[in-house]
């Protein structure tokens, strides 16, 4: 028994966590089941204090893979970053990744992940062509677009709330080069910066932009747009990929030491050392995931810890959105230290996954209690009337009616789930919280 | 290197077949579970073992089967120059002392069907003219303490066996290594309160595979178990016997 929490560590429970390298073993009971804990919020929490919750991280095995046609098959638990040091020295690399690598497999499926090439290869979920997972009653299955796909559409994005996933089968994305030839650029404010994002989404295939919620006026939202391809194998893409252990944040730092004056700092100095255009070849780390090169760098947030909020909103129909949102965390003090923009393309087949055409903001915000449950509330009830919703592996403190009111299509994936564990026996934190379940 | 692994389906074992795996040895795994024997196959042979992995069915609770399963290993990989023992199981000194038959269960697997095992595969090595033999022991084997002393016995027992075959055979051509990790999070350790200097598989297999490739004799697994079992071998007893170590 110990205390859990997610990678903003709020909020926190006591919990009986087990690791398993078997999971077939591990699933004979319809416990939850996470990954690597890199969720943010409640979501691989169990659904009350005491409750078990198993962590599928030491069972990594590929179990096939086949580098003519770059189809892999592995067990749930395997990290991104394993599968990326496997892979990547043989031409292939993961088809979608999220910001971080310290991820499993089944996490990445549970929340349909997306990362920088949305835009042109959709989320996670497009790319597993079929999951081994238990359900409810105990029956092992595999599921995919030709077998009970109407569970397969449930599972990606489904938060693990539809079975225990078991084995994963994808399809991996073959590159020139382990090295990635990325561009950096700067742009005086938002409108500007959403404007040179979406224009460089129909030319490049991974893009994103950071932006700085601390600066006013005229250059409201500034940012540095980030855009990259795999490198052609040449000059200093020659070079053999190698893998590096993070270093580790050291020490909680005191909580309330990122504050909105040290945000409005650091997101200055950002600006200033990254505004500088220019063309460079980078590691997949430096440009994929840029804060694991720190281990734990959580811990700069303290014993509070932090709460992330990401949503999506369509800017076709309401183009001021952005700007408003902007301009409430501005008002409310929510300043957020790392504010990641990035353009979405079509809506893919999980039936809660997030994603959707729209602009999507990610926001880092220090948990202050109610302060900071206020900022959630109403950035929520500007994104649920502009159409938009939130990103389920990010959240901690949305509440129950502003989600039924983002989630149209909540009551077909309940459905569903109430179709294999018709008395909700796989349930979490977050579901508790959004979905009603018991806890 | 041509290498027989037994019971590395999981934990340390895993860690240390993906380690050889990914230098592009040939591998043969040799354990209980059929189904585990080929889902560890997959993955050694995705991590860049060479050629395919070869499984043969090998029980530590079953000595007879041992001979036949390391020809199996042998006639697979060709040559045999690595074996690698880390079959092992492990309880508490509480349950060894409430189950008689756990506990003599262990006795048996952990020091009488190791020690059987090691002499089939020192045999084969010798006659083919030198090899490594690599075995897993524990820091529990250095000195006697409460909350380990039949386990660490087993240990002890073990360790003692390997020195003499280092000293009857180095010369044979076969190099003993020994390693001793102290606590290791793993399957075996599941749910056991961590002391200190508790460490991961991967860590322990780095130092395994070092010491393979040096020779060493003897491994500490991490590093930092040499000093700490230095300093508790020179304990004076009285303060061993109150100490909850």
């Amino acid at each position: 028994m110990g205390e859990i929490h997610g990678w903003g560590r709020y909020p926190r429970l006591e919990a009986h966590e087990t690791r398993d390298d078997d999971l077939l073993r591990a699933s004979r009971e319809p416990v939850l089941f996470r990954g690597l804990g890199r969720s943010y919020g409640d979501a691989s929490l169990p659904a009350r204090a005491g409750a078990q919750v198993v962590s599928t991280a030491r069972a990594d095995r590929i179990l096939g893979f086949d580098p003519t046609t770059g189809v892999l098959r592995a067990e749930a638990g395997l990290s991104l970053a394993e599968l990326g040091r496997v892979i990547l020295p043989r031409g292939f690399a993961p088809p979608v990744v999220p910001g971080t690598e310290f991820v499993t497999l089944g996490g990445m499926v549970a929340c349909d992940v997306h990362g920088k090439n949305h835009h042109s290869a959709g989320t996670f979920g497009n790319h597993v062509r079929e999951l081994r997972m238990r359900v409810a009653d105990g029956r092992v299955l595999d599921v995919s677009d030709s077998s009970e796909a109407e569970l397969f559409a449930a599972t990606l994005g489904g938060m693990g709330l539809t079975g225990q996933l078991l084995e994963v089968e994808l399809q991996l994305k073959r590159v020139p080069s382990p090295w990635l030839r990325a561009e950096t650029r700067a742009y005086p404010d938002i409108e500007t910066l959403v404007a040179a994002l979406r224009d460089a989404s129909g030319r490049v295939p991974y893009t994103m932009a950071w932006s700085d919620t601390t600066s006013r006026g005229r250059s409201l939202g500034r940012g540095v747009l980030i855009t990259g391809d795999w490198a052609e194998p040449a000059g200093e893409a020659l070079r053999p990929y190698r893998f590096r252990a993070p270093l580790e944040f050291p020490i909680d730092l005191p909580s309330g030491l990122i504050a909105p004056l040290s945000t409005r700092v650091f997101n200055a100095g950002y600006f200033a050392l990254r505004s500088r255009a220019g063309v460079r070849v980078v590691s997949p780390r430096a440009f994929f995931h840029p804060l694991d090169g720190i281990g734990h760098w959580n811990r700069a947030y303290g014993r509070r810890g932090f709460v992330q909020y990401q949503c999506v909103v369509p800017i076709e129909a309401d183009p001021g959105i952005v700007r408003r949102l902007f301009e409430i965390l501005l008002r409310m003090r929510g300043a957020s230290i790392i504010t990641v923009v990035k353009d979405f393309g079509a809506q893919g087949r999980g039936m809660l996954s997030f994603p959707c055409p729209g602009i999507t903001l990610a926001l880092d915000l220090p948990m202050r209690g109610a302060e900071t449950q206020a900022v959630v509330d109403r950035l929520n009830d500007e994104v649920a009337a502009a159409g938009g919703r939130i990103y389920l592996a990010k959240d901690a403190l949305t509440r129950r009616e502003h989600f039924v009111a983002m989630e149209t299509r909540l009551a077909a994936w309940n459905e569903v789930r109430r179709k294999w564990d018709p008395d909700a026996r796989i349930r979490s934190a977050l579901s508790v919280r959004l979905l009603g379940d018991e806890p | 290197m041509n290498a027989a692994l037994f019971a590395a389906t999981r934990g340390i074992g895993r860690a240390l077949a993906r380690l050889l795996a990914a230098r592009g040895d040939r591998i043969a795994l040799l354990g209980r579970d059929a189904l585990e024997l080929e889902r560890s196959a997959r993955d050694l042979e995705a991590r860049g073992a060479s050629g395919a992995v070869s499984t043969v069915a090998c029980d530590l609770g079953e000595p007879s089967g041992f001979g036949a399963a390391l020809d199996g290993a042998a006639a697979a990989l060709g040559r045999l120059e690595l074996v690698v023992v880390t079959a092992a199981v492990f309880a508490s000194q509480d349950e060894l002392e409430r189950d008689p038959e756990l506990c003599r269960r262990l006795l048996e697997l952990d020091f009488t069907n190791t020690i059987v095992f090691c002499e089939q595969a020192r045999a084969r090595l010798v006659a083919g003219g030198g090899g490594t033999l690599c075995v897993f022991s524990s820091v529990a084997g250095d000195r006697a303490r409460s909350p380990v002393a039949l386990y660490g016995a087993a240990k002890a027992g073990l360790d003692h066996y390997l020195d003499g075959l280092d000293l009857r055979y180095r010369d044979a051509g076969l190099r003993t290594v020994v390693v001793k990790p102290g606590f290791v999070h793993t399957g075996m350790t599941e749910g056991l309160r961590a002391p200190p200097f508790a460490s991961q598989p991967e860590p322990v297999a780095r130092a395994a595979l070092r010491g393979i490739l040096r020779g060493q004799r003897i491994v500490y697994a991490p590093p930092i178990w040499r000093g700490v079992m230095t300093a508790v071998r020179a304990l004076p007893r009285p303060i061993l016997r109150r100490s909850a170590f």
